[in-house]
């Protein structure tokens, strides 16, 4: 029963990291099935939303504001519109000029680009890992103290609940909309998406404002759930979400959810039952193992080469 | 027209603003477990709002401006210039090179201790560099784990003199081969990858590794790193006050002079001085060799290349394993140099550091590489002020070059063998 418990409590984790890894996937992998390339500044843009939302919740607590629904709400405006803008700019100046060109070039670009972000947010806040306000607290247990009780913190709700509702309507959104079939239709084949007349750059620019808004409500919530932001905050979560697309097969969406629980649940078995240490190795395994057998993931499409 | 560009730069404007005063304008001064707000001072905001009225500005006249600019690159004046015939290029250059390596020899008897320990460094940065050009220059394989080559080679150095006593130059080779087996082992599944994929194994790999490094504790003391990395040798003489190890002899008693602690940086310095100009000459070498051009052919072609009989695999397979095996040589230097290493140097922004010298400097050129990695590794040092941002500008820079002469500063000219004139 305890060991029941003890895997649970592991499975719960698990799915809540695993949801905001999704969420910070669906980024790389709405840009790579557009674009086909990986926008490695993408968990800075992560880490500059959960910068945002703490500097909105820092500032509405010194103008004496408490009041929780506001204070979400607002952090998470703040932090989405930020992080939207810093996307567009990010796809204006760094991708826009070399879309196009050898496969590497844009790759170099993004890896300067996120360099120069983690840099920018480490030069204005200082390096410093800086404490974040666990706004939502308590949670209820399941099973008797003197057993091993299985926790459930509201924050963990919240995360699974906000993860739903983003997902949900981003598959609203791109199966509905206009802009929504466009997006399909570029990422089908974008010089054919073009001649009929959608405005692809718009389109383009759009999926990163996507991609960024998505990874800014993630900020907000792994920011409360683990407790503090440095500047190096986005790197490693940058690299697992990537994982995780690629996991669920990049260009996919339902494969970006996939692929983010099955790796957050990896991560968390990992950590509860060997070693927490290890956790990122098990990552980066899964990832290499991945590429190398099965290079198009769970749910992802055969890419055929063609002359 | 008119006012879809006033439009536009409108929304620049406005995006600039959002994308800097929240991070700029507003720093969080943490002060135990509160954190407060601060606005940043008149300056800052200042030059925020500078920032926003200049990309105002240039969206606005972008046209005008681009057409002006464009005009300008017209008029260069070294684009009309008829091109340097190739073998007075290839005289020009190597009398240069061997001008330079001759100065570089003598240069470090008359500066000061510190200069020279710096150029080691650098020393160390070019052979990291020239190996990575190997892989990201000539062979077009973007590898982010680097790092990881140059971490084997240097912990293969410091267990091996800590567990059995090896020397500096015993360990040299054998800390270079097993980076180039473990290049071998790494590249021999993953080389089939495509491009952007390869780049992110590598850089998944490369964590690994230092991962490792850091939780083995019981053979690399973990984060506490490995100490007491002895100096290299010259034919058994040590460079210390005194002997450390039976059976040598020390350096300034033998000839007879009074002890300086000089003399090891020195010779330090000149270890890693004919390190690097054998790793320069032996990539030369390679890239005039079949297995130089097949690298630039795949590169290039891969389709056609391969069409031709060109192995993929094989070909892929040798840029990596060489690429490795001097990042293991520039690491056995680097663990003698510092006498102490942990897993704290071998992080992903050191591979992204020897990328960046790589891109600025012109992919596949070796020139190009040398002058970046001096420039890279001693501009910091000569502005101290400047060090803070450095990284910054590395990043902006790598983007620019990206954008605006992927080719690099000094871009490779391939080397072809002209026929003499006949008669």
């Amino acid at each position: 029963m305890q060991d029941l418990l003890y895997f649970f409590q592991q499975l719960i984790n698990g799915l809540t990291i695993g949801s905001t890894y999704a969420l910070i996937a669906i980024g790389y992998t709405m840009v790579y099935g557009i674009i086909g390339m990986i926008n490695f500044a993408h968990g800075e843009i992560y880490m500059i939303g959960a910068y945002t939302a703490l500097i909105a919740i820092t500032g509405l607590a010194t103008l004496g504001i408490t009041w929780l629904p506001i204070v979400l709400l607002v952090a998470l405006i703040c932090a989405v519109i930020v992080s939207s803008s810093m996307g567009w700019a990010v796809e204006r100046v760094a991708y826009r000029p070399v879309r196009g060109r050898h496969r590497l070039i844009p790759l170099i670009s993004a890896i300067g680009m996120s360099i120069f972000l983690q840099n920018y947010v480490h030069l204005a806040q200082g390096s410093r890992n800086i404490g974040f306000p666990a706004l939502i607290e308590g949670g209820f247990q399941l099973g008797s103290e003197d057993t091993f009780p299985l926790s459930i913190s509201y924050i963990q709700i919240t995360i699974f609940i906000t993860t739903l509702i983003c997902m949900t309507a981003l598959s609203t959104f791109i199966a509905r909309s206009r802009t929504g079939r466009a997006c399909r239709a570029v990422s089908q084949d974008l010089g054919m998406a073009s001649l009929l007349g959608i405005d692809t750059n718009r389109i383009i620019s759009a999926t990163f404002v996507i991609g960024a808004a998505l990874a800014a409500v993630a900020g907000l919530l792994l920011g409360m759930y683990y407790g503090s932001v440095d500047p190096l905050f986005g790197f490693i979560a940058g690299l697992k979400a990537f994982t995780a697309a690629v996991l669920g097969g990049i260009g996919s969406i339902p494969g970006a959810m996939l692929g983010g629980l099955i790796l957050g649940v990896a991560e968390s078995m990992t950590s509860g039952y060997l070693s927490g240490e290890y956790k990122d190795v098990v990552a980066f395994s899964l990832l290499i193992l991945i590429l190398l057998f099965k290079p198009t993931g769970l749910l992802g499409k055969p890419e055929v080469e063609k002359i | 027209m008119a006012a879809e560009n006033i439009k536009h730069a409108f929304f620049c404007a406005v995006i600039t603003l959002i994308i800097a005063y929240p991070i700029l304008g507003l720093n969080l001064i943490p002060s135990g477990a509160v954190v407060s707000l601060e606005g940043a001072d008149g300056s800052t905001i200042a030059a925020i709002i500078a920032a926003a009225v200049v990309v105002f500005l240039f969206q606005l006249f972008r046209d005008s401006l681009m057409a002006r600019l464009g005009f300008l690159s017209r008029v260069n004046p070294l684009s009309g210039r008829e091109p340097m015939p190739q073998h007075k290029r290839a005289r020009l250059e190597s009398w240069l090179l061997t001008g330079i390596i001759v100065l570089a020899l003598f240069w470090p008897f008359f500066v000061s201790r510190g200069s020279v320990d710096l150029a080691t460094l650098v020393l160390i940065y070019i052979m990291l560099a020239l190996g990575l050009n190997v892989v990201v220059g000539l062979a077009g394989l973007l590898d982010l784990g680097y790092v990881a080559f140059y971490a084997v080679g240097a912990y293969t150095f410091a267990l091996l003199s800590q567990y059995t006593g090896i020397s500096f130059w015993m360990s040299l080779p054998i800390g270079a081969c097993l980076a180039a087996l473990f290049g071998l082992v790494l590249g021999f599944p993953v080389l089939r990858l495509r491009g952007d994929y390869l780049a992110i194994v590598t850089l998944g790999f490369g964590e690994i590794i230092r991962i490792l490094l850091n939780n083995w504790t019981h053979l690399t003391g973990g984060p506490n790193g490995i100490g007491g990395i002895p100096e290299p040798t010259l034919f058994g003489m040590e460079f210390g006050r005194r002997i450390k190890e039976e059976g040598n002899t020390s350096f300034h008693e033998t000839l007879g002079i009074a002890y300086a602690s000089e003399h090891k940086v020195i010779f330090l310095y000149l270890i890693a001085l004919v390190l690097a100009v054998i790793t320069g000459l032996i990539i030369r070498r390679f890239m005039r060799m079949p297995v130089g051009r097949a690298w630039e052919a795949l590169r290039e072609d891969e389709i056609a290349a391969r069409s031709l009989g060109l192995s993929r695999t094989a070909v892929k397979l040798s840029a990596f394993t060489i690429g490795a095996f001097f990042a293991g040589f520039a690491g056995t230097v680097f663990a003698s140099k510092q006498g102490f290493i942990s897993p704290e140097s071998f992080v992903f922004l050191e591979s992204a550091i020897v990328l960046a010298i790589v891109v600025l400097g012109g992919m596949g050129s070796q020139i190009g590489v040398i002058l970046a990695a001096i420039a890279v590794t001693i501009l910091p040092e000569l502005a101290r002020e400047f060090s803070d941002y450095r990284m910054l500008v590395f990043g902006a820079a790598m983007v620019l070059m990206m954008v605006w002469r992927p080719q690099g500063l000094l871009p490779m000219r391939r080397i072809h063998i002209e026929l003499g004139k006949q008669g």
